[in-house]
């Protein structure tokens, strides 16, 4: 038995929902009362059946409709998929850990099979089978980070390491936070985080590259993060920003658990063989307020949180327009009673 | 001297004579005066194994000077986009050894440091100081087109005309700063706009 393949959009009529299963794995990120920024920072091992970490590479029932919006995405604006020259390998590397994720983890949906480097793979969900030379970039309709990642949710980011530092070299990214590949590719760690507040004056940065310089292939690392978005729009890009601000001054007490979204940013690390880049997934989850309140604990603790978080991170997640009105909302869903620590509902 | 910023945003320092084979520095408008005073630090006979291109500013100024450096090569140009071709078969012939000196606004030494980043030179290994206008060159992360010599804040773009804030953030790659619609959320909202780049 396989996943229910949800037919859907994250645009125009927005049809986006997570069924009731979806709502109890959504990645809720805080684990108490309040945020602050932290080099939260984990091991990326498999978590419990029917959570999101299941599996390393999650597949869920949004797969097909986010590969989807992925391709009109790129259909738009092919800079949203760049590979600097040197970054070849690292894709051939980020190919076969991902075949090897999905077909490892949702057999009935992918099978990957090797012969030498004849390689066959088949993604029944996007009805592709392909018979291919690994490391021959000619055996395939596109390059091999651009091949796979048109078929694996979330973005990708691959990191080049050398001089001591991490560097944005290749990505396709067409999910994200308000962030720019095509700006940004090239930079080192600290020049890509620049724009992000508070976080360099703690030293976030410094021990987090530390951290990430020193992964070791076969022990992948995790963490969250958070935005909240309006409608369930995965391409938030600043280049569409003139499209998508409006949304924010479309929100009224009245629509609030609809138009709400809160987003959450699976990221994992993980080490390449050949290449020894980095490859740096950011898997995004989206859900909408009204589906978040099913879980009363949730409820509670999203509005201590956006109550009390500092003006200068509200300012730099966009929620200052809509804050006052979600927190309003939310108020009422709070009776001040304690909330159990952890992230999980009750 | 620029304000305290964000971390992508360029530091620039002062010319200082570093070891090498060749020197190629390259300069516009009140970026000679930089060059000139290096020269005063500069060993004797620095400049025999030194090019000097220059692109003059409005007012026409510094040739002189820069000539009397005796560089083993002059070069004069219009303007960085005439310069171009020249400067990338230059670069592309360089030899280990050669060293690299940018002076004068910061689009003129944005531009050319991106053209030896795609030389294969290390932006690291750049000499640069910034002299003149801090005026901006600005690509608008909408429709990807470059304005240049932004002076103001907010600026429209001289492409699609969005109304842009001009960032800190800045992509050595595309030798610009990163403009995004500042009224977005509501296109009603109108904020003054200041001549603060100048």
């Amino acid at each position: 038995m396989g996943i229910t393949f949800r037919k859907e959009t994250f645009r125009d009529d927005f049809t986006f929902k997570n069924s009731p299963e979806h709502i109890r794995r959504f990645p809720f990120p805080f684990h108490e009362d309040a945020y602050m920024y932290a080099v939260n920072i984990e091991p990326h091992v498999v978590g419990p059946r029917g959570s999101v970490l299941e599996n390393l590479i999650d597949v869920d029932e949004h797969y097909v409709a986010e590969m989807q919006d992925r391709a009109l995405v790129l259909a738009e604006d092919p800079l949203r998929c760049q590979s600097l020259p040197h970054m070849t390998l690292a894709g051939w590397d980020l190919l076969e850990l991902l075949m090897e994720q999905q077909a490892l983890g949702y057999p009935e949906h992918f099978t990957l099979t090797r012969d030498g480097d004849r390689w066959r793979w088949i993604n029944r969900p996007l009805g592709i089978d392909d018979t291919f030379t690994f490391g021959d970039t000619s055996t395939l309709p596109y390059g091999p980070m651009e091949y796979i990642t048109r078929q694996s949710q979330g973005d990708f980011c691959i990191l080049d390491q050398r001089d001591g530092n991490l560097w944005m070299d290749a990505g396709m990214v067409t999910t994200q936070a308000d962030w720019s590949l095509d700006f940004d590719i090239g930079m080192n760690f600290f020049e890509w985080h620049a724009p992000v507040p508070l976080a360099h004056e703690k030293g976030i940065f410094v021990r987090a590259l530390k951290f990430l310089t020193n992964i070791q292939q076969g022990k992948p690392a995790r963490r969250l993060n958070w935005t909240m978005t309006i409608n369930p729009r995965l391409d938030t890009s600043p280049e569409n920003y003139h499209k998508w601000g409006p949304d924010r001054a479309t929100v009224t007490p009245e629509n609030v658990g609809d138009k709400v979204h809160l987003r959450v940013e699976l990221q994992s690390f993980w080490r390449l063989p050949r290449s020894n880049g980095i490859v740096f997934p950011i898997r995004c989850y989206l859900i909408k307020m009204d589906e978040l309140v099913t879980q009363p604990k949730w409820a509670r603790r999203l509005h201590r949180v956006i109550r009390d978080l500092p003006d200068e991170l509200a300012n730099y997640k966009g929620l200052t327009r809509y804050r006052p009105a979600l927190v309003e909302w939310l108020s009422k869903l709070d009776d001040g009673s304690a909330t159990s620590s952890g992230f999980g509902p009750d | 001297m620029a304000a305290k910023s964000i971390i992508s945003r360029p530091v620039y320092g002062t010319l200082s004579p570093q070891p090498g084979k060749h020197h190629l520095f390259i300069a516009d408008a009140e970026g000679a005066l930089a060059i000139a005073e290096m020269a005063g630090r500069a060993p004797p006979r620095f400049f025999d194994d030194a090019e000097v291109v220059f692109i003059p500013g409005p007012d026409g100024k510094h040739t002189v000077a820069l000539e009397a450096l005796k560089p083993a090569q002059f070069h004069q140009a219009p303007s960085f986009a005439s310069l171009l071709p020249r400067l990338r078969q230059t670069l592309a012939n360089a030899h280990m050894g050669l060293r690299l000196y940018l002076s004068g606004t910061e689009g003129l030494i944005g531009q050319a440091m991106q053209v030896a980043l795609e030389a294969g030179i290390d932006h690291t290994s750049i000499q640069t100081e910034h002299r003149g206008s801090l005026a901006r060159r600005m690509q608008c992360v909408h429709c990807k087109g470059i304005t240049e010599n932004v002076t103001t804040q907010p600026a429209t773009c001289a492409h699609c005309g969005l109304l842009l804030l001009v960032r800190d953030h800045y992509s050595r790659r595309i030798a610009a700063f990163q403009g995004v619609c500042i009224n977005a959320e509501d296109r009603s909202e109108i904020p003054p706009m200041e001549e603060i780049f100048r």
